[in-house]
């Protein structure tokens, strides 16, 4: 039997939903609507009588709020125009997922496979003037992304005549499941024609790689029943392992790097070796905390002697380009994956995020066809980042934004965890894991559909037009949740003996990677459980359907293991089991489908030969005009995408849940100041002990040198956790780089100065990193940023995000930005230098410059230890440091957050070389820079333990809450708080 | 030793399915001098733990089934057709039942509170869609109803706690079910203007647009209370979005404000229960 389910807003009752979609059509496509009608509509296929529908409809819908109706209700609203959006066929429905539990509460029984649900939602518009072109834009543009969900767009009078089709998109037509062989035995040309028209993402050489592994195989392959050439399962198999986004290839490549200005030559075998392992080998041997770096999932520090912390930072760019909502909520809850899946699975404690985006401002007119407007981008990301975040129930404490119009063809999402682990689990160290021959390979979690399939080797690509629409997933937080608790729970009863979770290239890349624990495996995968029928056994293979995770189980506890995921209704299903055969296995309905030795499989990539040349580039350096009015300057700096604040969506995430917050992302009087950094209580809530975590980006300063971008980075993030109280010493990075495509070819010709600047980056990384005595413990990157879509090559600026992670002993010595107490002395601690390159002030002015921002270490170094001496003392009412926008904004900042006033002068502030103008001075962003406020009485002390070193009284906190600048008598700008905080929030404001 | 254990308050944590505030809601128990225990839903409906054995049950915040149907709707639902006999038997024997948020929403759901005239398991009143239309996180400040029933609010009179939520906003069935709520005290908490201290209809002070301030609603008895704000998210006095200027205004409280609804609960769960 076939129902219509239809709920919505009782007439009479606020309808925020409503109200909001008509807001965004008037804002977002100025279109002309009246009023906007929300309703949710359930398709149930079902065996039951009406009676119990109506049980059903009546458990459904909230009777004080909502009215709900069998079939359409009546009487009919008033619209012209009715949109249904409901999902394409296969696509993740989450919310059909909830209401099939709670119709099989309702009838008592679990539901039949036939028996199906299917979630769609109708808009009913009015507007007397809106045209068909007008509601399909509507529909389109705002309402529904074709590429996963389906609309309808019918008139009043299409309505009137055939009413409203039923929904359900049904996955039909599956085609048999099919094992072919791909024949390499051809020329070199068509090996490449396969590797392209198959998404293989494979070159030349590694085609050959493969052709040559299969020709020297041949003999043992008859024996095993399989064709000499290989089967599709293998060579997905090996596509997937091989890929950039697994193997790191151009981290790992041999490059020949030329300095041209210094005529230096030099071979440097892998970037990752050379520097990113090197520096944290070395720190290694001064420092103890260090448990488990780049082999897991996520690194693992020690917290203390009960904890450890497991972090890591992703990057989800290509899918979130396509489905920006599905994209990014994968996003979130596929990095979530990562610490659950390190040692033996630690607990989801704290999220991070961070986005690249074009203006949201940007005309529309600018936006290449085929591409979002990144205001919906933006919005679309936040939504699944909210949405992933909140339901998992993981306070974020760190996310930021960055605007540039090179992130118009590819955003960047970052979205990072902090995990927690016991030290031991069941008497072993909680970090270690390992897998016995003849323990049963087991899948946990979500079923096995399209999703995702060459999400591997797809993200390694560049974005085109038709880029496969199955490298989208939507991530299910609900089920991932239920999977995470469940799996502690069986962790905790010692029932598994090694997990890692399903991400980028599914089953195979992590049964893959399992496989070398112990030297193989054998799997079944008809076993496997599936979406829906049609899937062919190499996309079962390499599905990368979320929610999932791999877990070895030894024989003697799977059947308690089961028994678990069944009472916590978490699907678990046995594939097959690990070996010591030295071969990854595989069979589709108990014949050999892939037979693969594993050192071919892990170690058989030829290592990629690549050229970097290194010319720096030159920039106009634009004229600062003369009189420029320095209040009208700070406040428009202000106001700007990249230093005002973003509270309004940052408000939409759960920060506090946990009970641990102890320095939140927004403070001050107003909580509305975007803070240095997150300080939040580890272990129980009231804790002492806590963990700080403080990111940086400056992508601006890689269009003048990446070496100084990168040190910039570092540093930024360093005192961003010093200036909340932090020290150096129990503190670790994370390095996340996304670059444009670094390989040179016919269509990349700047690739070797890509590369040039990308090798720049990391000698910085290694420099920096040692100098800090801060570790990198895990990483990623993210190789090919560039999009052609629309007939225009747009590529991003090359982007590290540093992220931190530090121990902090007492979080009673937290400090805040904002001021506190008038009267209060203003220090300025650290030196300015005439370093405006690549500057926020500059880009207002339309320029670039050449003088980056440097970063002194040893000085840096020195000037940290101190701070952190005042902070233990409690010599600091407020600490902050500079960054974007330089002393101008970090004044301003500490300004409104306390709602007082400042008086500066700037003829005091420590320069580099004498003779800087007020201008430079207040808009220059030198590094190693701090603004404190210290009461009167302890001032003394205070210049004491900076006695030495840079810094300066510049002036004092004042009640009338103006920023008044002089130079010495001359004054130079008076700007009420009032203003400030006007242009601060007043440019990103909507939610 | 036995007697021991018998004077100890019990309080269940009701875990599974997308909630997600377990473990600060039972230390928060553990701090007020009662025994806590977290139990998955699936293993009291299995029978292997029961309700009976708890002084006080939490319902607690999260996401129960992602609120996909809307707030707490699959999760209440399960309850209903699941456990309905032994909740009426919990409040019928004069047990306590807190709803924090997601718990709220599932209470209100049920209809434990405000449960007008004895009716349960028909909802008198919904949290609907925030105002705004979008989940906010952000600190409110509470003024508790002195008159109030609710046994959870004693002596407390201004309260700051944090709100995160996308559906929060009171809504009543009809003007009979606000006026039976304003006449009896049976909404213990409003938010108010934290410079007035009076009930605001203001955004953000009132932050989803619930009907007359109302912040959360207790049952005649006094006994179960349901709330949006989070008591369990303020058990540290560095919780505080100002604690830094609290402690240099020497105004910093020794321990977390929200830990005194705990409290009120174990206090009366131990004068009356044991």
């Amino acid at each position: 039997m076939h129902y219509r389910l239809e709920i919505q807003t009782r007439t009479g009752i606020e309808d925020p939903r409503g109200a909001q979609v008509k807001k965004q059509i008037l804002d977002f496509l100025g279109l002309p609507v009246c009023r906007v009608r929300v309703r949710d509509v359930y398709t149930l296929f079902l065996e039951a009588p009406r009676e119990r529908v109506e049980e059903i409809l009546a458990a459904f819908a909230n009777p004080v709020i909502q009215d709900a109706a069998i079939g359409e209700s009546s009487p009919v609203p008033a619209f012209h125009w009715l949109i249904a959006v409901g999902f394409r066929p296969g696509v993740t429905d989450n919310v059909a997922r909830s209401a099939r539990s709670a119709v099989a509460d309702v009838l008592g029984r679990a539901l039949a496979p036939d028996e199906e649900l299917y979630t769609s939602t109708e808009y009913l518009i009015e507007g007397a003037e809106l045209d068909r072109a007008g509601a399909e834009e509507i529909a389109g543009g705002l309402l529904a992304n074709e590429l996963i969900q389906s609309t309808l767009v019918l008139s009043r009078a299409q309505w009137e005549k055939d009413g409203i089709p039923i929904n359900a998109p049904r996955v039909t037509d599956p085609t048999p499941p099919e094992v072919r062989t791909v024949d390499l035995g051809v020329a070199d040309e068509e090996l490449v024609r396969i590797s392209r028209e198959g998404v293989l993402a494979l070159t030349l050489d590694e085609m050959k790689a493969i052709q040559q592994y299969f020709r020297e195989a041949a003999p043992a392959r008859r024996q095993l029943g399989l064709p000499e050439w290989p089967t599709d399962v293998e060579l997905e198999a090996i596509a997937q392992t091989w890929s950039e986004h697994c193997k790191h290839k151009i981290f790992n490549a041999k490059i020949d790097y030329l300095d041209r200005v210094t005529g230096e030559r030099r071979t440097i075998d892998s970037l990752f070796k050379t520097f990113i392992r090197r520096s944290t080998d070395e720190i290694s041997r001064r420092v103890d905390w260090l448990l488990s770096v780049f082999h897991d999932n996520a690194g693992v520090i020690r917290f203390n002697d009960r904890l450890n912390l497991v972090y890591k930072v992703e990057t989800h760019n290509s899918p979130t380009a396509l489905d920006p909502y599905g994209g990014a909520i994968t996003g979130i809850v596929g990095v979530n994956r990562d610490p659950l899946g390190t040692g033996k699975g630690a607990e989801l404690l704290i999220n991070v995020w961070g986005y690249c985006f074009g203006s949201p401002f940007t005309p529309a007119e600018a936006v290449p066809e085929g591409l979002f407007h990144p205001r919906r981008l933006r919005d679309q990301v936040h939504k699944g980042v909210i949405d992933g975040g909140n339901q998992s129930g993981i306070p974020y404490a760190v996310g930021w934004e960055y605007f540039d119009h090179r992130y118009l063809g590819k955003p960047l999402v970052y979205c990072g965890t902090v995990g927690l682990l016991p030290r031991e689990i069941n008497a072993e160290p909680a970090e270690t894991k390992s897998i016995r021959p003849g323990d049963l390979a087991v899948m946990v979690g979500g079923r096995i559909g399209k999703d995702g399939i060459h999400g591997a080797t797809f993200s390694s690509e560049e974005l085109h037009r038709d880029s496969p629409v199955q490298a989208v997933q939507i991530g299910d937080p609900i089920t991932q949740k239920k999977m995470a608790d469940f799996l502690i729970e069986a962790r905790d009863r010692g029932l598994y003996r090694f997990i890692t979770d399903n991400g980028a290239g599914g089953l195979s890349s992590s049964l893959g990677e399992m496989s070398r624990e112990c030297g193989g495996c054998d799997i079944e995968l008809a076993n496997a459980p599936l979406k829906y029928a049609g899937l062919q056994p190499w996309e079962i293979l390499l599905s990368e359907a979320q929610e999932r995770m791999s877990l070895a189980v030894a024989p003697e506890h799977i059947d308690e293991f089961m028994k678990l995921a069944r009472r916590r209704e978490v699907e678990a299903t046995v594939l097959g089991n690990f070996t010591d055969s030295g071969r990854f296995t595989v069979r589709f309905q108990e014949r050999i489908v892939a037979s693969l030795d594993l050192d071919f499989l892990h170690d058989g990539l030829p290592q990629l030969q690549l050229h970097a040349e290194w010319r720096p580039p030159r920039h106009p350096e634009p004229t600062i005009p003369e009189n420029l009015d320095l209040g009208r300057a700070l406040c428009d700096l202000m106001g700007r995408l990249n230093i005002c604040s973003g509270e309004a969506k940052a408000r939409q995430y759960d920060h506090e849940v946990k009970g641990l917050s102890v320095v939140k992302p927004y403070v001050g009087v107003g909580n509305d100041v975007a803070s240095d950094a997150a300080v939040l209580a580890v272990g129980r809530p009231d804790s002492l002990e806590g963990v700080i975590l403080a990111a940086g980006v400056a992508p601006r300063y890689s269009d003048i040198d990446p070496y100084h971008m990168m040190a910039s980075v570092i540093d930024l993030a360093i005192r961003r956790t010093i200036a909340v109280g932090g020290r150096l010493g129990h503190m670790a990075g994370l390095d996340n780089f996304c670059w444009p495509d670094p390989v040179a070819g016919p269509k990349n010709p700047e690739g070797a100065f890509k590369l040039a600047q990308l090798v720049r980056a990391n000698q910085a990384l290694y420099d920096y990193t040692t100098a800090f005595g801060v570790p990198c413990i895990s990483g990623k990157d993210s190789m090919k940023n560039d999009s052609t879509v629309g007939g225009r090559k747009i590529s991003i600026p090359p982007t590290v995000l540093f992220s931190t992670i530090a121990r902090m002993s007492d979080i009673r010595k937290a400090v805040t930005l904002d001021v506190k107490r008038y009267g209060d002395f203003l220090y300025v601690l650290g030196t300015t230098g005439r370093e405006l390159g690549g500057s926020e002030f500059f880009a207002m002015l339309d320029a670039v410059g050449n003088t980056v921002p440097r970063v002194d270490a040893d000085a840096a170094k020195d000037l940290y230890e101190r701070v952190a001496r005042a902070t233990d003392r409690g010599l600091c009412h407020s600490l902050h440091t500079p960054a974007l926008g330089g002393l101008g904004a970090a004044l301003a900042r500490k300004a409104m957050g306390g709602r007082l006033g400042l008086e500066v002068d700037l003829a005091c502030v420590p320069t580099v070389m004498v003779g800087m103008t007020p201008v430079e001075i207040l808009f220059s962003e030198s590094n190693a820079r701090f603004l404190a406020t210290v009461p009167e009485n302890r001032s003394r002390q205070f210049e004491e333990l900076f006695d030495g070193a840079p810094f300066a009284r510049i002036g004092r906190v004042t009640l009338d809450p103006v920023l008044v600048v002089r130079w010495g008598g001359t004054p130079l700008c008076r700007v009420s708080v009032a203003d400030l905080l006007a242009a601060y929030t007043g440019t990103l404001d909507w939610e | 030793m036995a007697q021991t254990i018998n004077k100890t308050v019990k309080a269940l944590v009701i875990t599974g399915f997308g909630l997600n505030c377990e473990r600060e809601t039972a230390y928060a128990f553990q701090l007020a001098g009662a025994e806590p225990a977290q139990v998955h839903l699936s293993d009291i409906l299995a029978g292997d733990r029961s309700l009976g054995e708890f002084h006080i049950l939490a319902f607690i915040g999260g996401f129960a089934f992602g609120d996909h149907l809307g707030a707490a709707t699959v999760f209440a639902n399960r309850l209903k057709y699941r456990l309905r006999r032994e909740l009426e038997q919990f409040v019928a024997d004069g047990r306590l039942i807190i709803g924090i948020c997601n718990g709220f929403q599932t209470i209100a759901r049920l209809g434990l509170v405000p449960a007008l005239e004895g009716s349960r398991f028909e909802p008198q009143i919904a949290l609907a869609p925030n105002s705004h239309g979008v989940f906010r996180d952000a600190w409110v400040m509470l003024r508790a109803d002195p008159a109030s029933p609710c046994v959870f609010t004693r002596g407390i009179d201004l309260l700051p706690l944090p709100i995160r939520h996308g559906e929060g906003r009171f809504v009543p069935r009809d003007r009979d079910v606000l006026q039976s709520i304003r006449t009896a005290h049976l909404a213990p908490v409003r938010y108010v203007d934290p410079e007035s201290g009076a009930p605001t209809d203001e955004y953000p002070h009132n932050p989803n647009g619930s009907v007359d301030a109302i912040a959360g609603v207790c049952d005649l008895s006094g006994r179960v209370f349901g709330l949006m704000p989070h008591p369990e998210a303020y058990l540290s006095p560095f919780n505080h979005p100002h604690w830094t200027r609290q402690k240099l205004n020497g105004v910093l409280p020794p321990e977390g404000l929200g830990l005194r609804v705990f409290r009120n609960a174990v206090a009366f769960a131990r004068d009356n229960l044991l």
